[in-house]
């Protein structure tokens, strides 16, 4: 992608409010390799210090600075201005869909790890320390398995491109499953029947319809979806053994 | 603007595979109630198949069976990505999904004559 | 969906995906130079096979469609909760009564 010419000028529509409220125009210059972060940096700094946005890192490292940019939900950080428009000039920033706004573009994250907690999604030690340090494998397809999710940072993406999430509020989505996945596979964790229990619940893993839109914009390249296929097997498996 | 989560093809697949299934509910009763009008005999039967041959009603028919054929190559999809851990990373699994359905379509058309 | 109704859904499925296969198949055989009410009886008339593998359809359809309904409604619309559920029951026992019906129908006739 070219970096733009000189006197080249970007139209940015930036949400404003909370579940009501309405886009803000902006209009700023174009400038080469810039990410949308520093886009909306720009905007707070120099156009309108009431606007309420988040990020920490802006190395790609935080999740902080999710946010939907002409809509798809995207790492500011990390997304280039070219990369969402080429050589056009506008661009539209909401907040992450699926969660309750807090203010402008920055959304509460409470319902998303809670239900973390919900699906399970941390590790359980088990009543006793273990005697001796746990054999964990790397190759085995367990671990694999665990391993192609463990990176997730919860950033909230996946979460707000599910379009369960968005038709059942009760869904766990694809975070917590994802996670409660990898501790599935996890074995040193003593959680067992119960993580399947949690997991299976009446808007658990069974509610996926394999949409993947997670899989398809996680910035880190974890496919939740087939951690939740993963989980939906584990739960019949389970089902058929104890006809519950 | 469409959202991005909407222009990918698991979310059309999904919708596909979703509107196919409503139809085929809503079919299934009339099929039912059609097949049964035998039970007054072969002419009972008989007038209710000379419907399906005015024009409408025959396109509907192909319509059912295209959404028959769907329905099923879609769901055998979800299936596989559900049980045998299928990873489906490129476009080729829904490409085969449609061609067969395609070719369904046209065999029936075919042989309706 | 609770991991059972999951569970009837998906095995349900399976069975259709065969059955689908084979009722496909011999429609399109059986449209060829048109179709008439001779030609089904025939092939239907007093055929246990025929008898059997269409209440197995019926069955797996009866269970398969409400519950897919289920999800959508729930999804797409405001119902949900228990009425929902008696509404798709009583779904499936008229899948289930009007198919029953249409087979016995062809089988005998």
């Amino acid at each position: 992608m070219t970096g733009a010419a000189a006197g080249v000028m970007l139209e940015v529509e930036v949400w404003r409010g909370g579940e009501t409220g309405h886009f803000q125009p902006f209009v700023l210059a174009r400038r080469a390799h810039q990410t949308v972060l520093d886009v909306v940096t720009e905007i707070q700094r120099e156009h309108d210090a009431t606007l309420s946005y988040r990020f920490a890192c802006r190395v790609g490292m935080c999740g902080s600075c999710a946010m939907v940019v002409n809509g798809r939900p995207r790492w500011t950080c990390r997304t280039r201005v070219s990369e969402v428009i080429g050589d056009g000039h506008r661009l539209r920033l909401e907040p992450l869909r699926n969660f309750a706004i807090v203010k402008d573009l920055a959304v509460e994250m409470t319902q998303f790890f809670d239900k973390w907690r919900q699906a399970q999604g941390y590790f359980e030690p088990g009543p006793q320390p273990q005697a001796d340090f746990a054999v964990v494998r790397p190759a085995t397809p367990q671990r694999r398995a665990a391993d192609a999710g463990i990176e997730c940072i919860g950033c909230g993406v996946c979460y707000s491109a599910c379009d369960v999430v968005a038709w059942d509020e009760d869904y766990l989505g694809p975070a917590a499953l994802n996670r409660a996945w990898t501790l599935v596979n996890d074995v040193r964790d003593r959680a067992g029947e119960a993580r399947l229990a949690a997991v299976s619940a009446s808007s658990g893993c069974q509610a996926c319809h394999t949409h993947m839109s997670c899989t398809q914009f996680c910035p880190k390249a974890i496919e939740p979806t087939y951690a939740i296929a993963g989980l939906k097997r584990a739960v019949l498996r389970r089902v058929l053994r104890s006809g519950s | 603007m469409m959202r991005a989560s909407h222009k990918q093809r698991g979310f059309v697949a999904a919708m596909i595979h979703r509107l196919s299934g409503i139809a085929l509910a809503v079919f299934l009763p009339i099929h039912f109630l059609a097949l049964a009008s035998a039970l007054n005999g072969a002419a009972a039967l008989d007038s209710f198949l000379a419907v399906t041959r005015q024009p409408l009603v025959a396109f509907l028919e192909v319509a059912i069976v295209v959404a028959l054929a769907l329905h099923m190559t879609l769901g055998l999809r979800v299936l596989a990505i559900e049980f045998f851990d299928f990873r489906e990373k490129t476009l080729v699994p829904l490409s085969v999904c449609l061609a067969a359905v395609f070719a369904v379509g046209i065999i029936f058309i075919l042989n309706l004559g | 969906m609770s991991a059972l109704l999951f569970l009837a859904q998906r095995a349900t499925a399976v069975v259709l995906a065969l059955a689908v296969a084979v009722h496909l198949g011999t429609i399109l055989y059986a449209v060829r130079d048109g179709l008439t009410a001779a030609d089904i009886l025939a092939r239907t008339h007093g055929n246990l096979w025929f008898l059997m593998f269409y209440g197995l359809f019926v069955v797996a359809v009866a269970i398969h469609a409400p519950i897919g309904l289920r999800n959508v409604m729930r999804e797409w619309t405001r119902w949900r909760g228990p009425m929902l559920d008696i509404a798709l029951a009583l779904l499936a026992l008229l899948l289930l009564g009007l198919g029953a019906r249409a087979v016995f129908a062809v089988f005998t006739a």
